[in-house]
């Protein structure tokens, strides 16, 4: 029998583990212990470098989620026991009761508006508001159910009240509710359960809880955030008024020896202040100071960021030692800060607010969730991985993914949840798989020549529409338009009983078109549509009026116009609605097989991951052996050689009957588009495959700089490590010079791993001969996550430490490196028998281009691959069907390249587990009889899908290919002869809604 | 008489604006209720003659809105769009319409305050330049 998956932690990990397991037709069951999924993403206003707004890119995926199939989400649930073993485990589950039935509940909060009991602390908003006994999570909740909280109800405390069950409408509510135990059977299990953050009462110095203008970076958050309680107006806690200085006290919790504070750098506290700086001084003519140790902004496009909060923001960036303390001025409330200054001289500075960067914790309750699981956590309470199985738990079948296996930045996990998902998946898929079935819908009516029949749903929204906009009025006027069989009201018209009658309407009034006048098809269109299919009406014949985000909710104080608008925007919709045609997508045939361009440890991960699922690979390799860069490597990692690991994979590979590898060879081109792509390579012809992924890697920087080339003395970490590693080395004074080739004028952006690989050989060099002197001189130290063990070790073995200034490069004048002390304030001369270069990592732009070129996915400015979004598509191309990873994307550590190789192979199974993928039905079109075969449409996609081709009468004439068309509609507003049309949005659709606005009235 | 109320024609594009405009729904962003919005999945979908009808049709005026440069969800649709807007502007001049009457406009889909702004901004400007002359010639 074919088994489930379980992912447990609704967070974007557990999403998108979630989701990819789902796209490949495997059952998951995704639990999550609070009654909405989201996690800590959906109370973050912005998210850094891009300051996308976080529930705007958040939601769409929990939609997904909530509404796939294959999906069964569990919330409010909890894991109890975990029973057998990795492919067949038995799971008890606690569904907690919640006192409402979510099947019934319509969120229409009239419960929560009438609950006599108040003033409970809202835990969404961090207790910066108060709900009621029974509530709504919040505006975004998925499920968007009410829940009663049991502990604070007078009704299931004492028995009295009840007034909510009086007020439902839908009869959900049930006082007698009562927690009940759910057994699942699962291959496999991703462990998501995410973060907490760390808790600020415990620096005590810092006043957190005493002082009102002390406030987390995560209640910032909501201060910030437009649909939080101030409504995104930032003001002084005290006062109300508005502040005219914010301080940002980094490193709250991390970094520290001290009691209760955590060892680790949390990884994401730098750039989220930056953020939070950013944004706040958007909205506001303000002051903030950043108060930090080192700016870590080590991830993609980090370090353009930092640089633009301090030049186009004014944000000041205040390097210092750690702020020893924040007082508060008992009248004004203002608050000094006191910190050590950049000379290292005490001082201190009155501020409105204080925000404190806290720091992120193991996720509440790891323990137990750890217990139940039977895996291992690590000295800090995080799951245990390994450098070389950085998404793998101690035992077999168990995954991790998220900030449960480290601190650790959105699209980190995003990347990560996809790889766990394609191990998981592993213990899924065998010869025995059974695919979940494809929902089953009623033939779709034959709408071909038929008048149009139209029915409409005007929607209340409870009180969101109906309060403003007069529902009734509106519904009448609707009723009178042509082609109108009847127009409905509906309190929720997203509510099941309205979609099942929408369903049933279809074929009792034999309409062939529906429209609905309610909220955004953003969100709701797909919703509605399905309500169509099930009523046996093709999806494209519905469309959507938005009477409410667009109409109600922006004119509310001018009832008598929103109402009129209303109406407008209804005629509109339903004179577009008469022109709407049935449209399929065109099915494309898939060919089940992969393209990996670039051997190394990425590629091969990748590789490893999709023939594991029993799908052909072919490995395209320039050089004449595997294994990339870190062939060049020779360290260990967790005790473990690096090449030794590397020859592991490399005959992995090689024994693997799925596995093609084409060594020294070079990719030509690869025409083609998703589930249909040929690689044309040297000796190797054209050969098909269904996705691509560019793990081409990057390369050492070459230093020029310091002699390098003509000084033996001064060399770079990798030679330096085959000097350690061949015991040739006998330096005894040894000056590490960081970001050679990073952080300047020309490469602008930090190469991540430098810092980490410094400290490793400066810890080797120390542990075998501590007399010999080791100096780092260097910008910042980024030793992020865990990696600031080395960090702390190596000031323990006495490696010193000088920080220089940005403005004052070190020299080296064959015997000493001299450099400016920033914290001394004076020059200090080193003598150096080595100097080695921490050279950064160079992105090999020019290969990258010929590559980019082929398939038409762009590049960065920094020259790495530039992925769909930054945030949640981390190894998608817009471009779909071609992927990236590794150090190809972005400088990264082995374990982050690991994970990332099987995040890639996790994406591109969506696409090449499946025989054929149905393409949008919303595509251009070209009428054959009106093009003349210009070729301006040509020019204007971006996609490469139109060419021109010889017509029937020997003309030439475009062509649209459905499966790369995206829908813009681009060349239709391009073409002269008014032959290109976008389903959909055709023309005259468009123009029937301009003309209904103007002459219908 | 009455004040004169104008009738505006927004196109907003599917990802980045008709968001934003959702945006301002969300925050309950208030704003002169003057515009219509009609969706296409990108700017450059905006065919000169949607643009030329609204405008012969009686519109006061019409704006069209999307993403910023750069985060176009179709790569470069934006960049078509304001360089078909730019040479409409032109057009329109010709036939008699004050340029101002066209307006193109870069909202993302977390902006619901600049499409506020922007359009609380432009229904004052054509009740500044009053009625499209359509009518007055009428």
């Amino acid at each position: 029998m074919t088994k489930s998956a379980l992912v447990i932690g609704g967070g974007i990990a557990g999403i998108q583990a979630s989701l990819d397991l789902a796209d490949r037709d495997i059952h998951v069951y995704l639990v999550e212990r609070l009654p909405t999924i989201g996690g800590t993403m959906s109370r973050l206003d912005k998210t850094f470098p891009t300051n996308d707004c976080s529930a705007c890119i958040l939601s769409p995926k929990m939609a997904d989620c909530i509404g796939h199939p294959n999906i069964t989400t569990l919330t409010f649930h909890e894991v109890m026991k975990v029973e057998g073993k990795a492919g067949d485990f038995k799971v008890t589950l606690k569904s907690k009761a919640r006192y409402v039935d979510p099947e019934s509940c319509t969120a229409c909060g009239d419960c929560v508006g009438k609950c006599p009991t108040k003033g409970i602390s809202d835990e969404f908003e961090y207790g910066l508001s108060t709900r009621r006994a029974i509530y709504i999570p919040h505006a975004q909740a998925v499920p968007r159910v009410a829940i009663i909280d049991a502990a604070n109800c007078r009704m299931i405390q004492n028995g009295k009240c009840g007034v909510c069950a009086k007020i439902c409408q839908k009869k959900a509510i049930n006082y007698e509710d009562k927690d009940k135990e759910v057994v699942v059977e699962v291959g496999s299990i991703i462990a998501a359960p995410g973060l907490k953050a760390w808790d600020a009462n415990i620096a005590t110095e810092y006043g957190y809880g005493r002082f009102k203008n002390v406030v987390t970076a995560l209640e910032f958050e909501r201060m910030m955030c437009a649909s939080g309680p101030a409504s995104g107006h930032i003001a002084v806690p005290t006062s109300g008024e508005e502040p005219k200085k914010i301080a940002f006290i980094q490193c709250c919790g991390s970094r520290s020896e001290k009691s209760g504070w955590k060892k680790y750098c949390s990884s994401v506290c730098c750039m989220y202040a930056t953020k939070q700086a950013i944004i706040t001084k958007e909205h506001l003519n303000v002051e903030e100071d950043i108060f930090f140790m080192d700016i870590r902004s080590y991830g993609k496009e980090f370090e353009a960021y930092i640089e633009r909060a301090q030049r186009e923001y004014g944000i000041k960036m205040r390097r210092s030692a750690r702020v020893s303390n924040i007082e508060e001025d008992p009248k004004t409330k203002k608050l000094t800060i006191n910190y050590t200054n950049s000379k290292g001289d005490p001082a201190s500075g009155e501020y409105d607010i204080a925000v404190l960067s806290i720091g992120l914790n193991p996720p509440e309750g790891a323990k137990e969730i750890a217990d139940k699981l039977g895996i291992e956590l690590n000295e800090y309470g995080f799951c245990k991985t390994t450098v070389y199985k950085p998404l793998e738990t101690t035992k077999p079948g168990i995954f991790v993914t998220g900030a449960f296996a480290a601190p650790k930045d959105i699209p980190t996990s995003v990347a990560e949840a996809s790889g766990s998902a394609a191990k998981a998946g592993a213990y899924i898929v065998d010869s025995k798989f059974v695919p979940c079935a494809p929902k089953e819908y009623p033939k779709e009516k034959d709408v071909e020549g038929k008048e149009p029949r139209i029915g409409i749903w005007v929607c209340h929204c409870g009180t969101n529409i109906g309060s403003v906009v007069s529902v009734p009025e509106v519904s009448k006027y609707a009723a009178s338009l042509p082609n109108v069989i009847f127009a409905r009201e509906s309190k929720y018209a997203c509510a099941q009983d309205c979609l099942s009658e929408i369903s049933a309407a279809i074929k009792e009034h034999d309409l062939n078109r529906v429209v609905v006048a309610s909220c955004t098809p953003r969100t709701h269109e797909p919703l509605f549509r399905e309500a169509c299919r099930d009523g046996g009406l093709n999806k494209y014949l519905f469309n959507m009026a938005n009477i409410r985000d667009q109409c109600s909710w922006i004119h509310m104080h001018s009832a008598e116009a929103a109402t009129v608008k209303a109406k407008d925007l209804l005629r509109m919709a339903v004179a577009k609605a008469a022109f709407l045609e049935p449209l399929v997508g065109s099915e494309i045939p898939v060919t089940k097989a992969a393209a990996i361009i670039g051997g190394g440890i990425t590629g091969m991960t990748a590789a490893l991951d999709i023939a594991a699922q029993g799908i052909p690979v072919h490995i395209f390799e320039k050089e004449k052996e595997l294994g990339g860069f870190a062939l060049k490597f020779r360290h260990k990692e967790d005790g473990k050689d690096v090449a030794e690991f590397i020859k592991e994979l490399i005959s992995k590979i090689e024994g693997n009957k799925n596995i093609t590898v084409h060594k020294k060879t070079v990719v030509r081109d690869i025409p083609g588009f998703v589930g249909n792509f040929k690689v044309i390579a040297d000796g190797c012809g054209e050969i098909p495959v269904g996705a691509v992924l560019f793990a081409t890697g990057a390369a050492q920087y070459k230093p020029t700089e310091y002699g390098y080339g003509s000084d033996k003395k001064v060399m770079t970490t990798l030679e330096l490590e085959d000097a350690l590693a061949s015991g040739k080395f006998s330096g005894k004074n040894v000056v590490f010079l960081q970001c050679v080739g990073s952080r300047n004028d020309t490469v602008k952006y930090c190469s991540r791993v430098c810092c980490a690989g410094s400290l490793r050989n400066a810890i080797q060099i120390k542990m075998k001969n501590p007399t010999v002197s080791v100096a780092i001189v260097h910008k910042d130290i980024r030793t992020y996550g865990f990696r600031e063990e080395l960090y702390n070790k190596a000031s323990s073995l006495g490696v010193k430490f000088l920080r220089y200034c940005e403005s004052d490069a070190p020299t080296y004048d064959g015997k000493a490196v001299k450099a400016y002390d920033s914290i001394l304030g004076t020059d200090v001369e080193i003598q150096a028998d080595t100097l080695v270069l921490a050279a950064g990592i160079t992105p090999l732009r020019e290969e990258k281009e010929e590559l980019a070129k082929m398939v038409k996915v762009p590049i960065s400015k920094d020259g790495f691959f530039y992925e769909a979004h930054q945030k949640l598509r981390p190894v998608d191309f817009a471009t779909e069907g071609v992927y990236t990873a590794g150090s190809a994307h972005w400088p990264k550590f082995m374990d982050e390249c690991i994970a990332q190789g099987s995040g890639a192979a996790a994406r591109m199974l969506t696409t090449i587990s499946k025989s054929k993928l149905v393409s949008e039905g919303i595509v251009a079109v070209s009428n054959q009889n009106q093009c003349d075969g210009c070729g301006i449409c040509v020019g204007c996609c971006d996609y490469n899908a139109i060419s021109i081709v010889c017509g029937d009468d020997g003309r030439p004439r475009s062509e649209v290919n459905p499966g790369l068309c995206k829908g813009c509609g681009s060349c239709v507003a391009s073409c002269p002869a008014g032959a290109m049309e976008q389903r959909g949005f055709r023309n005259k659709q468009i123009i029937a809604e301009i003309d209904a606005l103007f002459e219908g009235a | 008489m009455s004040e004169f109320e104008p009738k505006i024609v927004v196109f907003c594009c599917n990802w980045c604006s008709y968001a934003g405009a959702d945006g301002a729904g969300v925050a309950r962003l208030q704003m002169p209720p003057n515009f219509r919005i009609i969706r296409t999945m990108c700017s450059a979908r905006v065919d000169p003659e949607f643009i030329l009808r609204s405008l012969a049709k009686g519109a006061d005026g019409v704006v069209v809105l999307g993403c910023h440069p750069a985060d176009c969800h179709y790569i470069g649709g934006n960049y078509r769009a304001r360089r078909r807007i730019a040479l409409i502007r032109m057009v329109i001049e010709q036939y008699g319409f004050d340029p101002k009457r066209l307006k193109l406009e870069w909202v993302s889909a977390s902006e619901g305050e600049k499409f506020q702004k922007t359009l609380t901004d432009f229904v004052s400007t054509i009740k500044e330049l009053g009625p499209t002359p359509l009518q007055e010639g009428s």
